[in-house]
């Protein structure tokens, strides 16, 4: 008797735990840059609260990892910080992958220094000097009679490669540049050492950093999407051929009005 | 089933288990080589270990490793000088000197130590040592060589310290007693008999906890500092080989010459730590103590 009631009890156990697994059927994996994964991560939350039968799990590890998982089918999204670089179009040509972009919001990029840091803006040639290690002193660009310490990001990061692109037009970074390997580590360095200058991405901005201007124009979202503040970019997500099902609701889900909300949330600049 | 058929079956099985993780690991040693050698078609070995510009991602890209491996030697050697006296004093301390009642509390409190993650003592070291030593001594950044080799050091005391511990411990009675006999004091004797007894323990121990040092990646990449250059002073800031590696390889785009030259990063610091080990090794056998002295 006893035997037969535990029998049931697993049986019943077993047929729970199968309906379950049935019933969260579509999984959806994320990878990619950590820049656009808290805009994902929070949209992921909501989405599935009124999608309790797709599990979307999320992973960072960088742009460049996101779109290698794409180009390898290892995942089913990927974030980027940058558009795909003409190695990785061939390397996708060659496996007949195609990744197609989704822009879901815009960042832009600002220079930070430490509250007490008199400046309130540079130029773009300013900031490309002071990057350079050309310009040393913070009294060169109107500041205290300070060192300037430089805090890059490493050179792979997505992030850099917007201030490459935009600031320093592709001239080399000083060797004595320190490096940090995120937004948040950056942020953290600057906001405790008066020496430093760095960049994080507009959502990162908080009350121990200042933001400064670039050629007289604050980062906003009305300069970022008019194009007037010169440090800028999109941010994307890619799928593997033209999406369909859950990953196609998903990414629906971010563009739409309710999705930019939280891009809005998140400190980044929804795209209308 | 008999007796000889069972030894030999958990014999096979105990080989078995062996070989499939020599096995696993070669595959590693295979993959790291694999993925590494291609850089060398782009850069010759020279200017690859002895480049002084790391900027991987310009164009045209320069792949000198030369002021990592700088990086990576500057901030172990550092911090085994902090380590080495902390980490035997504190051997001969817990063996020799503490009472029971003592040696019971500090001999797991260190080895607890060894088992703090290195992301906390970087955060440590980058919340609280470095505006420490910016504000102490006026530097323009705490991130630096002195920061770096500190929290090292932290990480590299527990094991120093009980790998001595356990040599120390294991010098024969017979050894005490006969110092003791012939008058020496208790000083002498450690000093004298029992350190040296135990030297090839003792060394090992510091290479083990160099070779900890050395490879080494959360710690490095939080409070180095990072700057690709060779440093000046001990308040400069470096970039060991491991946050390099750490930092970039997310980023890297796949099978690129960046990607590969990460992977070769990766060998010459499996070389330096083979190195360390094979040094080991070599130094704990020629000190060895024979006689009812073995370690």
């Amino acid at each position: 008797m006893l035997k037969k009631t535990v029998f049931t009890a697993i049986a019943a156990l077993a047929l729970f735990a199968f309906g379950t697994a049935a019933f969260a059927s579509t999984q959806v994996v994320v990878n990619g840059s950590t820049t656009v994964l808290p805009v994902v991560q929070a949209a992921a939350e909501t989405f599935m609260k009124g999608h309790p039968d797709v599990s979307i799990s999320i992973s960072g590890g960088g742009s460049g990892n996101g779109i290698k998982a794409i180009i390898d089918g290892t995942t089913d999204i990927a974030m980027s910080s940058r558009f795909l670089k003409d190695k990785e179009i061939s390397t996708a040509m060659e496996k007949g992958v195609y990744p197609v972009p989704f822009r879901v919001a815009v960042d832009a990029i600002v220079p930070i220094v430490h509250p007490s840091n008199p400046v309130n803006n540079l130029t773009i040639e300013q900031l490309s000097l002071i990057y350079q290690g050309k310009i040393t002193n913070w009294k060169e660009v109107g500041g205290k009679d300070l060192k300037i310490v430089i805090i890059s990001r490493d050179t792979s990061s997505g992030t850099y490669e917007v201030w490459e692109e935009k600031v320093l037009h592709k001239a080399k970074v000083a060797p004595q540049a320190q490096l940090q390997a995120s937004n948040g580590a950056v942020a953290q360095a600057v906001s405790k050492n008066r020496y430093a200058i760095g960049y994080i991405g507009i959502g990162y901005l908080n009350n121990d950093l200042k933001g400064l201007k670039v050629n007289d124009i604050e980062a906003s979202r009305e300069t970022a999407l008019s194009g007037a503040y010169p440090v800028a970019r999109p941010l994307f997500v890619f799928v593997q051929g033209w999406p369909a099902g859950a990953v196609s609701d998903f990414i629906n889900y971010l563009v739409s009005p309710e999705g930019q909300e939280i891009v809005k949330k998140e400190g980044f600049i929804p795209l209308y | 089933m008999n007796r000889t058929l069972k030894e030999k079956i958990i014999k096979r099985i105990f080989f078995l288990f062996a070989i499939v993780s020599l096995f696993i690991l070669g595959l590693i040693v295979v993959f790291l080589f694999m993925e590494g050698l291609p850089i060398f078609r782009t850069v010759s070995v020279r200017d690859f270990l002895f480049g002084m510009y790391w900027y991987p991602t310009s164009e045209p890209p320069e792949f000198g490793i030369w002021p990592l491996i700088v990086g990576s030697l500057v901030v172990t050697f550092f911090a085994t000088l902090i380590a080495v006296p902390l980490g035997i004093l504190s051997a001969i301390y817990i063996s020799e000197i503490a009472p029971g009642v003592v040696k019971e509390v500090f001999k797991p409190v260190i080895e607890l130590l060894a088992g703090l993650p290195s992301v906390v003592l970087g955060f440590f070291g980058m919340a609280v040592i470095a505006p420490w030593l910016q504000e102490t001594f006026d530097l323009p950044t705490g991130l630096n060589i002195a920061n770096a080799s500190l929290v090292l050091a932290f990480m590299a005391v527990p094991t120093i310290s009980s790998i001595s511990e356990d040599a120390l411990y294991s010098v024969p009675r017979e050894f005490k007693e006969a110092s003791y006999a012939l008058g020496a004091t208790k000083f002498e004797t450690t000093v004298r008999v029992i350190v040296p007894a135990a030297l090839s323990g003792i060394s090992t121990a510091i290479i083990l906890g160099m070779a900890r040092a050395i490879g080494e990646t959360m710690v490095v990449l939080m409070v180095a500092g990072g700057a690709a250059m060779i440093p000046e002073s001990i308040f400069d800031s470096v970039r060991p080989m491991p946050a390099s590696i750490a930092a970039e390889m997310g980023e890297a785009p796949f099978r690129s010459d960046h990607y590969h030259a990460l992977f070769a990063t990766g060998i010459v610091l499996f070389f330096l730590t083979l190195g360390f080990n094979l040094v080991a090794d070599y130094v704990s056998n020629k000190f060895k103590e024979v006689g009812s002295g073995t370690l």
